[in-house]
């Protein structure tokens, strides 16, 4: 029995417009031969069903790029083969990333047939100058519609939100999450804006065109975030994510507690146990070549390696500390076989618990709020 | 071979920046010892580094032969020599080779510091000096003014001062006709035993290590055996040649002749520069008086940035050392930096310099300790120990007292700042000698001690006087001081690399500087880190480092492991470069930017 669950994910490279901070796997096309590339994707779907034939999948994204620019059809094409290759669970959840525009609204039903029962809408922001700055093609009221057509139409939703931007204010934001929080489903994920390479946001950030706010104003939004969220019945049970109990993203858990999951379409990441050894794979990310590959060949993995033990413990320890329930050492120990004590720098655990940035009580290890904060340097140091 | 009556000798000495090579252009290109064509500005300054920074560093010979107005062609044999203080070594044997000098002054700017040092440098070698006014092609330029500076501030008669411009090319042929006038022809004995003088050497890839030579009596000849008389040493002579700039062999090298030899010398180190070459089948009976070896007066300690450079380190250094006599190393490890080189040096200049050629010809990434200089300590048990590193100063207890070197320092400064220069050296425990006016400007001796002319002194005097000061020194002697070893700790553990030496009176504000820049330049880490800097036992300025507020990815990518994964490796390469005090990991990168900047 694997004791992290498993999963699918579908990812679907396209969007309407490319927005400037953003450095996921997304294009623009203008048109696009959807026959094939629902083919393709079943096609993909095949390749690795058929690899891990009888599992029992717990849950099932539609990511992107913008998955709500999907046809229906592809979706229900997709969610209708499932059962081809795995058992599907009875609480499976199946959740499909939206954008909050009007158009894309109006498709939430045909969603819904098709069998998503979760939705991630991407807000980003309730005010229109930050969209603006964020390069968003919605406004805060279309935002706002979309998040009750999710509510009417899903029985689960969730919605993103960006913060800490140049010069926003703790007053802001505050007021921000308040309305969010009024707004919310059972799950809501927050980010800070991070700048990454690559992006127009970067080249601008570098040449002082924004700031972003100071270390110390950051980490006081977060704070603040964490106390709002907790007393709206919506804790933080990860670093940017927040659920009421029992609502936590099932496919982030699968991601962060080492369970297996297949990836398809461009770009796609995936880990499988196959006969005992933990693999990792990884399609063409360009959706041209993706797409011919996989006409070609039947799949489009560019990479499949195997996970050496070592490494398999170090990324476990770095994925699991970002939640708040940390690392259960009886599951590490039983996805391992290497006790957790030995995966962790134990001068490093002594020291950061005095520092009362983790807990470690021999059955889990967990970072606490402050150590969440400072996941990174912590992570280093424990695996140092 | 050029009979003595036709042949000059001469060095051209300036301060830094009066136009020696542009104006040693000027004189080759007027006796056509380069193609127009082949003209390039300050072609004696082939280094890369020199093009670069329009200095030069070594002193370079070229011969030339130039048709007077009596009709006569004559050999002249021309030195460009370096005009920065630290190579007032190269100077001084580029004198010593020659009859007389060619003294140029910037006629917009006046007599400056190594103008004057450089002036008596060939006083004192009996030299016969042509005064030259340049750059008077620049509306600056005061040509009248500057002659009574010479003569006032050097004390040349400055009546016969030729005015020139090295860029236009006005007043270079009566330079050339001066030359031949004004020089003495230089003496020797053709039939006499072989005496020359060992001018310079360096190594060339192509032709191993080259031997400059003036050649007092005698004859050098192609497959001469040849002794050197200091070192014993004997060697077969492969080529002889001269530049013209560009390289050319000639059969032999007579009596008051200038030129190269290869003998298949190994290493510089093995032509000791100041040393008598002569014929080892008919001796002479005397060797020339030799140069005083330049001894390096600025120590640092240089270590690569990647450890794994370490050997190329080393090789590098040794290849460097080929080519520059003047400049020393020994291994020295640091547990803040690694294992890394004790360096010496002429001065900051010449530290600059190497360290540059070491990033730049050798591809080398480096950190440079602090400059410090060479202490005495007298011992306890009454011995006496030279301390090279402040890191190997002995136990407080062990120590009797602690000597220092000091300098007279000569600078020159418009009045306008010498309020200002006068503080600089009052601050930095100068003792003043003399103060003098002449025209618009003072002169100022100071007695300094050494030490706090390396911490940055160069760089204040240029910005107290808006870059109008010049200054010139000669080391002293040592004397005894109240010194202290200030230690910096870092988490409660001293970081070595940090520690220096100062007077008592500077302690504290040393070490309240360095505290408040290291508090800017190490990151925030996991716990708070205490700063300390610290006499002995005695903590005399402190600061604490808070722990990092926050240090997270707010975005998981997905399932996208490889993103998270390539932090980490990115964090362990890191890792690499940190230095480990107590439970927290210092960037390396801290004490090199530490290091980097001067104090204020
Ligand atoms: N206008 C003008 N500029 C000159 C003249 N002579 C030299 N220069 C400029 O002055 C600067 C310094 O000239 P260099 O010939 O490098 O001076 P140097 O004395 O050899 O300098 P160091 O070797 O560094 O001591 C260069 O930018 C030259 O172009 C001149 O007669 N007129
Ligand atoms: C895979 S993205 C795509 C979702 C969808 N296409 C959208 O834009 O609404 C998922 C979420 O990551 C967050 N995100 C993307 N780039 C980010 C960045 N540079 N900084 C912070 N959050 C970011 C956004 O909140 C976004 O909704
Ligand atoms: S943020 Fe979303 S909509 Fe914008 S480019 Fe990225 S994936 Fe597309
Ligand atoms: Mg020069």
């Amino acid at each position: 029995m694997i004791q992290g669950g498993f999963g699918l994910y579908v990812h679907w490279p396209f969007c309407l417009s490319k927005c400037p901070y953003c450095d996921f796997n997304s294009h623009v096309a203008d048109e696009l031969d959807q026959a094939r590339w629902r083919r393709n994707l079943l096609a993909e779907l095949d390749h690795y069903g058929s690899k891990t034939k009888g599992r029992m999948l717990d849950s099932v994204f539609f990511g992107g790029g913008t998955p709500s620019l999907m046809p229906p059809g592809t979706v229900a094409a997709l969610l209708n083969a499932l059962g081809d290759y795995w058992q599907v669970s009875d609480a499976v959840e199946i959740t499909l990333e939206a954008n909050p525009t009007s158009v894309e609204a109006q498709k939430f039903a045909d969603f819904r047939a098709a069998g998503v029962n979760r939705v991630s809408v991407g807000v980003q922001s309730l005010s229109d100058d930050a969209l603006r700055f964020l390069g968003r093609g919605h406004s805060a009221r279309e935002a706002r519609q979309a998040i009750s057509v999710a509510e009417k139409s899903f029985d689960r939703f969730s919605f993103d939100l960006i913060y800490a931007l140049p010069e926003q204010s703790m007053g802001d934001w505050v007021g921000q999450l308040d309305d969010a929080l009024a707004m919310a489903g059972d799950h809501l994920s927050l980010y800070q804006l991070t700048i990454e390479k690559g992006t127009p946001f970067y080249s601008e950030h570098r040449d002082g065109r924004f700031a972003l706010p100071r270390d110390d104003v950051a980490a006081d939004m977060y704070e603040k975030t964490a106390e709002m969220t907790s007393k709206s019945g919506l804790p933080a049970y990860e670093v940017s994510n927040h659920a009421q109990k029992g609502s936590e993203c099932r496919h982030n858990l699968i991601y962060w507690q080492g369970g297996d999951y297949v990836g398809i379409g461009p770009g796609a990441h995936g880990r499988l146990t196959l006969d005992g050894e933990t693999v990792r794979t990884e399609q063409i990310p360009g959706p041209a070549n993706w797409l011919s590959a996989v006409s070609k060949n039947g799949h489009a993995t560019r990479f499949s390696a195997v996970v050496l033990k070592p490494e398999q413990c170090e990324e476990l320890i770095m994925t699991g500390l970002r939640l708040t329930g940390g690392i259960e050492a009886a599951r590490f120990e039983a996805q391992t076989g290497v006790p957790l004590a030995d995966g962790v720098n134990r001068n490093q655990v002594t020291a950061l618990q005095q520092a009362n940035l983790i807990t470690w009580d021999e059955t889990r290890l967990a970072a606490t709020p402050a150590g969440i904060l400072r996941l990174n340097a912590l992570i280093s140091a424990i695996l140092s | 071979m050029t009979d003595l009556s036709h042949i000059r000798n001469f060095a051209i000495i300036a301060h830094i920046d009066h136009g020696k090579s542009t104006l040693a252009d000027r004189l080759i290109q007027e006796c056509g010892g380069v193609e127009q064509r082949e003209l390039k500005e300050q072609m004696l300054d082939t280094m890369d580094i020199e093009r670069e920074r329009g200095i030069t560093i070594k002193a370079q010979t070229v011969r030339l032969n130039y048709t007077a107005s009596d009709g006569e062609t004559y050999q002249l044999n021309l030195m460009d020599t370096p005009g920065h203080v630290d190579f007032t070594y190269e100077v001084s044997r580029s004198l010593a080779a020659c009859e007389g000098s060619l003294l140029i002054v910037d006629s917009s700017q006046g007599v400056e510091a190594q103008t004057l040092a450089n002036a008596y440098l060939a006083i004192d070698s009996d030299h016969e000096i042509i005064s030259v006014l340049n750059k008077i092609d620049l509306p600056a330029a005061e040509p009248d003014r500057v002659r009574q500076e010479i003569e006032d501030v050097v004390g040349l008669d400055a009546a016969d001062a030729i005015a020139v411009s090295a860029k236009t090319g006005e007043g270079v042929t009566e330079v050339l006709d001066a030359l031949v006038e004004r020089l003495p022809a230089p003496q020797g004995d053709r039939v006499a035993p072989l005496k020359a003088m060992l001018v310079d050497s360096w190594y060339d890839s192509y032709l191993g290590v080259i031997v400059l030579v003036r050649v007092r009596d005698g004859v050098l000849k192609k497959g001469m055996k040849i002794r050197m008389m200091g070192t014993g040493a004997t060697h077969q002579v492969d080529v002889v040649g001269v530049f013209t700039p560009k390289r050319q062999d000639v059969p032999e090298l007579g009596p008051g002749e200038v030129g190269f030899i290869t003998a298949s010398i190994k290493t510089v180190a093995d032509a000791q520069v100041g040393d008598t070459l002569t014929d080892e089948r008919n001796l002479a009976e005397e060797a020339l008086p030799g140069f005083k070896p330049s001894i390096p007066v600025v120590f640092c300690g240089l270590f690569p940035i990647d450890a794994a450079d370490y050997e190329d380190l080393r090789e590098s250094l040794a290849k460097l050392r080929l080519n520059d006599g003047s400049f020393h190393y020994e291994p020295e490890t640091s547990a803040a930096l690694g294992f890394g080189f004790r360096c010496g040096f002429l001065g900051l200049l010449h530290l600059e310099i190497v360290q540059e050629r070491l990033s730049r010809e050798f591809d080398l990434d480096l950190i440079t300790t602090a400059p410090s200089v060479i202490y005495r300590i007298h011992q306890t048990d009454s011995k006496t120990v030279e301390l090279h590193n402040p890191a190997d100063m002995p136990d407080v207890v062990k120590i009797d007292s602690i000597e220092e070197p000091w300098i007279l320092a000569t600078i020159l400064v418009p009045d306008e700042h010498l309020g200002a220069i006068l503080k600089l050296c009052e601050d930095r425990r100068g003792i003043q000698q003399e103060l003098t006016y002449a025209g618009g400007r003072a002169m100022l001796v100071y007695k300094l001690p050494l030490n706090e002319v390396v911490f940055d002194f160069y760089d204040r005097l240029k910005s107290v006087s808006r870059g109008y000061a010049s200054f010139d020194y000669q080391v002293l002697g040592y004397e005894e001081g109240e010194l202290v070893k200030l230690s910096i700790l870092v988490n409660a553990e001293p970081v070595d690399a940090l520690s220096m030496i100062v007077h008592r009176s500077q302690a504290e504000h040393r070490g309240r500087a360095i505290c408040t820049r290291l508090k800017d330049l190490i990151p925030r880490q996991l716990f708070k880190i205490p700063l300390q800097a610290a006499i002995g036992g005695k903590i005399i300025a402190r600061e604490t480092i808070s722990a990092m507020r926050k240090d997270v990815t707010a975005k998981c990518y997905g399932g996208d492991i490889s993103r998270k994964r390539k932090l980490l490796e990115k964090q362990k390469e890191g890792k690499k470069r940190m230095r480990q005090f107590g439970a927290v990991e210092i960037p390396q990168t801290a004490f090199i930017e530490a290091l980097r900047i001067g104090d204020d």
